[in-house]
């Protein structure tokens, strides 16, 4: 895949650097690294990491050191559904172990784990801002709130006929 | 019933949009201030509210504001922090999601009273959909002249712009949440220079939580005296708890800050009581950074009174025998749960969100996590547990920013209240892999829930 933005992506980009003040384009680092993981596969390459370092006229050493600070942005490649389950403390109480333990043995994988047909990655995370609605994954753009091992076939079946 | 000054409109279907926010007495304190009051008043409003950040530090607003560097030429800003990461917390969320229009009326009179022209929101990257419902309220308050140039024939310009995170804990401390708006790692800055002299791009800077700047809304609408009247003390207004845990009735609460911590926990109105016809164990009631409390303390104080869901209330008795209110998040564990591995994960939680700054932090984390994994696994040493305390102490204090401090006090209060839970684990190493401690004398004595103690 050629690391190259769509028009109309080119037309965010500008748009997002124009929230700033003249000068201080490099505030759009963040916002343009979400939009670069979302159209490359969901992950950060380094072509795709140079190619928004080119963009913001910023050196590719920048994009690096804030790419790898932020635990959202993927360093490796992932499945086309990452299931982000979380583990801390008021999850936890709520049966998050359980949970996890679950999507291992359905998914035949384990945390940091894809499955062979490249469909599912499974990931821990810490705090997500749901703890009264645990056990809890963030699964792309959306929370998938008060898990049950039913909750988790319907979401896995619901990916697969997606995929499909 | 208690008094609703945020959620009190969050029943109404379609709040979430200007026409039904505006039909439903929105934008009223806007319109208040554009018709009468000068910037110096709404700050002193805000002063006489007695309102408090309701992040977590508890600092009172009106004076942070008055702290703002006023340089002739050089623009100002204010920065509402939405990066809610705080492990328990979620109620800035529930306004966002819900209140969108209540966020940016509180947004417009504050950038007023500041002279900001040019405002952030920082959400936190994993509310991802909520940057939508923003975006769109602000397009809506756009149309109808609340926000862009000349708002309300003023001649006041404002643009309101929203700013997604990438995942890091950190970026909830001020300083590095403007670090990260600048497109940097969130590394916390050494202090001074405070934002209010040097903050975004080095102009002057009043970072805010999302709920601070929502109860501007009814502090204007009421008035500052009529604000600082709800509460008890220094703890004046409402404040929104997120309760989370092993209740009935998980979610998010207004509470005027004059009922006891019994009656939010028991009462059919907020939390409904323990789950599952369980006992209460223990709760850590401001959000995962503060000193969790076994049943008996929560409850009551060291002196036997009732303890208040206040500022004041819940630290009495200092960190030995009080906790925080902090961010309002509020966890409750029952008698199934266990202490230590409810720490490890919190351990765990800070070692994984330490930006790496510090010696103390960076390393101190890592090590009580793995300390705190031995203990919970059964492969811990009766030292390891003075081993912990040492870790943490040397933690405390010791760091650019206080999520150091966050680390350390919830090891230090399990290990201060629940000791024996941690000792039973080195002495029961294959026990403890198959059950939990349980409530043991914690909940000594007993509470009578406030229902039941109301029918006798």
């Amino acid at each position: 895949m050629a690391v190259q933005f769509s028009e109309e992506k080119l037309n965010k980009v500008k748009e997002i650097i124009a929230r700033y003040p003249e000068g201080k384009h490099k505030s759009a680092l963040i916002p343009v690294l979400h939009l670069a993981q979302e159209s490359f596969g969901g992950w950060l390459s380094a072509e795709t990491m140079d190619y928004v370092a080119s963009l913001l006229q910023i050196t590719p050493i920048e994009v690096y050191e804030v790419a790898t600070f932020y635990s959202m942005f993927n360093m490796q490649p992932v499945g086309k559904y990452l299931f982000e389950v979380c583990q801390t403390g008021p999850c936890m109480i709520s049966g998050s172990d359980q949970i996890i333990d679950y999507i291992k043995k359905k998914l035949g994988i384990g945390v940091g784990e894809t499955t062979a047909d490249g469909l599912f990655t499974l990931k821990t995370v810490e705090c997500l801002g749901a703890c009264g609605y645990a056990p809890m994954m963030q699964l792309g753009k959306h929370f998938r709130e008060h898990l049950t091992p039913e909750k988790v076939d319907a979401i896995i079946e619901e990916c697969r006929a997606k995929a499909n | 019933m208690a008094r609703k000054l945020l959620l009190d409109k969050a029943h109404i279907e379609n709040i979430r949009y200007y026409d039904v926010y505006r039909a439903n007495g929105g934008y009223a304190a806007a319109e208040k201030v554009f018709k009468g009051m000068s910037p110096e008043q709404v700050v002193e409003e805000v002063k006489k509210s007695g309102l408090r950040g309701r992040g977590g530090a508890g600092f009172p607003t009106g004076l942070k504001w008055s702290f703002l560097a006023k340089p002739e030429g050089v623009p100002r800003y204010l920065v509402c922090n939405a990066d809610e990461s705080e492990p328990g917390t979620f109620k800035d969320r529930y306004l966002m999601e819900f209140l969108p229009h209540l966020l940016i009326e509180g947004l417009l009179i504050s950038s007023f009273a500041l002279g900001a022209h040019r405002t952030y929101i920082y959400i936190r990257g994993e509310y991802a959909w909520i940057p939508d419902i923003l975006e769109e309220a602000i397009e809506e308050a756009k149309r109808n002249n609340w926000l862009g140039k000349n708002i309300q024939g003023t001649g006041y310009d404002l643009e309101i712009y929203v700013q997604r995170g990438a995942g890091a804990y950190i970026c909830g401390e001020e300083t590095a949440l403007i670090e990260s708006l600048e497109g940097k790692r969130g590394n916390p800055r050494i202090k001074p220079p405070f934002p209010a002299v040097k903050g975004l791009w080095e102009s002057p800077t009043v970072v805010n939580n999302v709920e601070t700047l929502a109860a501007v809304v009814p502090i204007i609408n009421i008035g500052g005296e009529e604000y600082a009247k709800i509460g008890i003390g220094k703890s004046t207004g409402t404040k929104l708890i997120s309760a989370c845990g092993n209740i009935n009735k998980p979610g998010v609460y207004e509470i005027g800050m004059d009922i006891s911590v019994e009656e939010f926990i028991y009462s059919d109105e907020y939390c409904g009581g323990i789950a599952n016809g369980k006992r209460l164990k223990a709760c850590i009631p401001g959000g995962s950074s503060v000193p969790i409390l076994p049943a008996n303390l929560l409850l009551k104080t060291a002196k036997g009174e009732p303890r208040m869901m206040t500022y004041e209330g819940l630290n009495d008795g200092g960190f030995v025998t009080g906790s925080m209110l902090g961010s309002g998040g509020f966890i409750v564990l029952d008698e199934d749960q266990c202490v230590v591995r409810n720490t490890l994960t919190l351990a765990r939680f800070y070692h994984h969100e330490s930006c790496g700054q510090c010696s103390p932090c960076r390393e101190g984390t890592g090590w009580m996590k793995r300390v705190l994994n031995n203990i919970e696994n059964g492969k811990g040493k009766m030292s390891d547990i003075d081993l912990l305390w040492d870790i943490q102490r040397k933690i405390e204090g010791n760091t650019i920013c206080p999520l150091g401090d966050a680390a350390a006090w919830p090891i230090a209060a399990a290990i201060r209240h629940f000791r024996d839970e941690f000792e039973w684990h080195v002495l029961n190493p294959e026990e403890c892999l198959k059950r939990n401690y349980g409530l043991a004398h914690y909940a000594d004595p007993l509470p009578v829930p406030a229902a039941v103690a109301a029918a006798v």
